[in-house]
């Protein structure tokens, strides 16, 4: 009985965002009050079923109702409490009701926190969410209804999918949903201003907060991604531009571009369109990678949830969103066009600059990721493109972006002066070409010398990181107490930094990382980047819905037990299925990772995987910091204050920051 | 025609130009960068240029898994149940890679062997991946056009 409650909810909370999708468009159209009004109590409304729905789902799996079909499939009786918070979303149907309760989430957030804004832009802003929120809705019901019926009633679930039955896994899809679906908040914006042939630079102010969350939490999401790879795959890479991947850094290129875009167009009323049309192309990226993910269209190692027919549905929605919007886009652009003329020399060069290169990059990857679909519609044989192509072209957008970063700061709007800059920036470049003669030649002495790469990384990172450094120092300095710092610019800083930890993680991990495939008999050692792996051989354990082969390997540094690891073959209760658990001794400069292949003979031995892997943990902190940056930005109170009347008519006399039809 | 339709159209041609040179520049780097994905029948019809790299999608075998026992070498036969093609690997095998399991390698021939740098077994133990069904739907289509049946057993060489 409860479930069908769940399936009823579902059912009204579509009728409720028909409803704030189609009259608040119309009352703002009209000017019609009484029709505005609908839009935020259709809002709660709407929100209230979706969080029924998903609550009567986790019911369902948390007392293990196997009659449902879905809970049935993806849980057992043996699966732990914990897993099964997260098995709701462990597959297709749940991920999708995710995806709305996220919508739902960022909905009610837009219409609580947007009293100070025109009500007809936001009646437009809600129903542009409400349409989105209408077609998932929709997908849901008539394609992938959690509530489905198992009938008769199983004895005992499939089980959650073994390779997500871990923690990092519990957190990496919401946070990635928060970001794609945070999205939706500026497309909507910018669609409401184009409805509203109206771009108010206030209310671009009003929505860089919200872009900059989104674009925290899916900084969050792919880094979790990444780090779960990194463990639970067995195969100790972090990143392998494979199409899911793709699909979730796409939305992240563009919304970086976006976040920079937007700052000019409200502090100098410049970029408008390409503020708005970046905007569409964010969210329109997001959702073309829950397309990419959930058609199955592409071959990829996370076809977790695959379904053409539904494909069908959501590339029909694709399109209609996509397409509607840019239309949109085309038809109103010319009329909320305009800003501030600016020299070559200027901050707006800049960000126009990275703005470019973003999004460049993401042109690149998509291109790269839809080219073997377009191979296979137009016959030409099944193709992929391979992590190389990827690997180099990726650099070259990103090399200038590295290199010109540290110059935004330093440079003034409107027009700023290219020496002075690189003079303040002069003891970074210093310590960035210094620190790599010093690494190359200490390395060249105590070793073999380091690789290129690594060096270029920790120069770049140097550079990076003292430039930003030289930027803060110079606020200490110049500006009077209390301005130093705001949240704003502290963001920045922070977001830049962590870039700095990021390049320098990654370079260093790609140019010196040991990677080692080796047979191990019991107690055989093996020498292996200064450190001595001792193989201690293989014994048996068991878990709550698992039995595994567990070895153990003591890794030595002269007579010094370092660590001693680990590596698990799991063998889960239901299922063939083998699941391979690396054991990590992690540190702050380098990581022991260790995982287990198969057994070898018949004396004990097995094939085992060692890696060494120096500064892998500075790729996820940087994008912590990244991430933190952009929590922190959005926290100041400038985007929330709107400033009194009187001045703001006085900046709009001044600059034409209200561009009427 | 006006000044402003000139600059106009000289715009749209510029811009126009640029999108196809950049179109051209990328199809090409993209092309140079592919990696093709062949059933073991294509590869005995010669699809295959020498030495070249590509990708081997099908079943493993059943019965022809054989580990070297004092290295990570590892001998297997790939099928598409129509033809077949043997494999050799060093390093160690993806969690589900078993017998009758799909799965693609990436590698070349070297004489009549496959050797692979890299093997995919899919996540889901249930899901065989689009292309190696396309593949082996392939062999099929070619097996029922040259001999004139339907459905065959596996041809072993």
């Amino acid at each position: 009985m409860i479930p069908e409650l769940g399936q009823l909810a579902l059912i009204l909370a579509l009728l409720l965002a028909a409803a704030q999708c189609i009259l608040p468009l119309i009352g703002a159209q009209r000017g019609n009050r009484a029709l505005i009004a609908v839009a935020r109590p259709a809002v709660a409304g709407q929100a209230v079923f979706v969080a029924l729905a998903f609550a009567i789902l986790t019911y369902a799996f948390v007392t293990q109702d196997f009659s449902v079909k879905y809970v049935a499939l993806n849980s057992n009786h043996l699966l732990p409490w914990y897993y099964r918070f997260s098995a709701v979303w462990g597959a297709h149907e749940g991920s999708l009701l995710l995806w709305v309760l996220i919508l739902n989430v960022w909905t009610v957030a837009v219409a609580a926190f947007s009293h100070r804004l025109p009500d007809d832009f936001i009646a437009r802003v809600l129903a542009v969410l409400g349409f989105i929120s209408f077609g998932f809705l929709l997908f849901t019901v008539l394609t992938s209804n959690p509530f489905e019926r198992a009938l008769p009633m199983p004895f005992d679930g499939n089980d959650l999918n073994p390779v997500l039955q871990d923690p990092g896994l519990i957190m990496h899809p919401p946070m990635l949903y928060m970001g794609y679906v945070g999205f939706s908040v500026a497309f909507s914006f910018a669609l409401a201003a184009l409805i509203g042939g109206e771009l108010d630079v206030r209310w671009v102010r009003w929505a860089r907060p919200w872009t900059n969350i989104a674009w925290a939490f899916l900084t969050l999401g792919i880094a979790l991604g990444s780090w779960w790879a990194y463990y639970e795959l067995g195969w100790g890479g972090w990143w392998f531009w494979d199409p899911v991947e793709n699909a979730s850094f796409m939305p992240w290129l563009i919304g970086t571009a976006l976040i920079h875009s937007q700052a000019v167009t409200e502090k100098r009323g410049s970029f408008r369109a390409w503020t708005l049309l970046l905007a569409i192309f964010a969210f329109s990226l997001s959702l073309l990678g829950t397309f990419l993910v959930r058609s199955g269209v592409l071959t990829s190692v996370h076809s977790f949830a695959s379904d053409p027919t539904r494909g069908l549905f959501i590339l029909g929605f694709l399109t209609l969103v996509i397409g509607g919007s840019l239309a949109i886009f085309a038809a109103r652009a010319p009329k909320v066009s305009g800003g501030e003329p600016f020299a070559a020399a200027s901050r707006e060069t800049l960000l126009l600059i990275n703005n470019l290169l973003f999004a460049g990059a993401a042109a690149m990857v998509l291109t790269a990721t839809l080219y073997p679909l377009l191979g296979e519609a137009l016959n030409l044989g099944r193709i992929s493109i391979g992590p190389p192509y990827y690997g180099l072209r990726f650099v070259m957008f990103m090399a200038p972006v590295v290199l010109l970063m540290p110059f935004g700061p330093f440079l003034r709007w409107r027009s700023g002066d290219w020496r002075a800059a690189l003079r303040s920036l002069m003891p970074a470049l210093i310590g960035a070409v210094a620190l790599a003669i010093v690494a190359a030649v200490i390395a060249r002495i105590v070793a073999d010398g380091l690789p290129f790469k690594a060096i270029v990384g920790a120069a770049a990172s140097i550079w990076v990181g003292l430039g930003i450094g030289l930027y803060a120092l110079s606020r200490l300095r110049t500006a009077p107490p209390g301005r130093r710092y705001t949240p704003e610019m502290l963001g920045m800083i922070l977001a830049h930094f962590g870039v700095a930890i990021f390049v320098a993680g990654v370079l260093i991990v790609e140019a010196t990382n040991i990677e080692k495939d080796i047979k191990l008999a019991p107690n055989e050692t093996v020498e292996i980047g200064g450190l001595a792996f001792r193989f201690d051989g293989v014994k048996s354990a068991a878990g709550p819905n698992f039995k595994a082969d567990q070895g153990t390997l003591t890794v030595l540094k002269g007579d010094a037990v370092v660590a001693t690891l680990n590596p698990q073959k799991r063998q889960y209760s239901r299922g063939t299925q083998v699941q391979t658990e690396s054991a990590i001794d992690p540190g702050l400069f380098r990581d022991i990772y260790v995982a287990l292949g198969e057994p070898i003979g018949t004396d004990g031995a097995w094939a085992v995987r060692i890696y060494v892997k120096p500064f892998v943990r500075w790729i996820w902190l940087g994008a912590l910091f990244m991430m933190l940056g952009g929590f922190v930005a959005a926290a100041d109170r400038r985007f929330r204050a709107l400033p009194a009347a009187k001045r703001e008519t006085e900046r709009a006399l001044m600059t034409p920051a209200r561009a009427q039809v | 025609m006006t000044p402003t339709r000139r600059r106009r159209l000289a715009m749209i041609s510029l811009i126009l130009g640029a999108v196809v040179i950049a179109a051209v520049i990328t199809v090409r780097a993209l092309q140079e960068n592919v990696t093709y994905l062949y059933s073991p029948s294509e590869v005995h019809e010669g699809h295959v240029a020498k030495d070249a790299r590509f990708r081997l999608g099908g079943v493993v075998e059943e019965h022809s898994i054989q580990r070297a026992g004092d290295s990570l070498k590892v001998d297997f036969v790939v099928t598409d149940r129509f033809q077949t093609i043997p494999v050799e690997y060093t390093g160690i095998l993806p969690d589900l890679f078993r017998e009758g399991q799909s799965i693609v390698a990436t590698g070349a021939m070297n004489g009549g062997r496959f050797v692979a740098s890299e093997v995919l077994a899919k996540h889901d133990e249930t899901y065989m991946p689009k292309e190696v069904a396309d593949a082996i739907a392939k062999a099929k289509a070619l097996k029922s056009r040259d001999s004139g049946d339907g459905i065959g057993d596996s041809v072993k060489k």
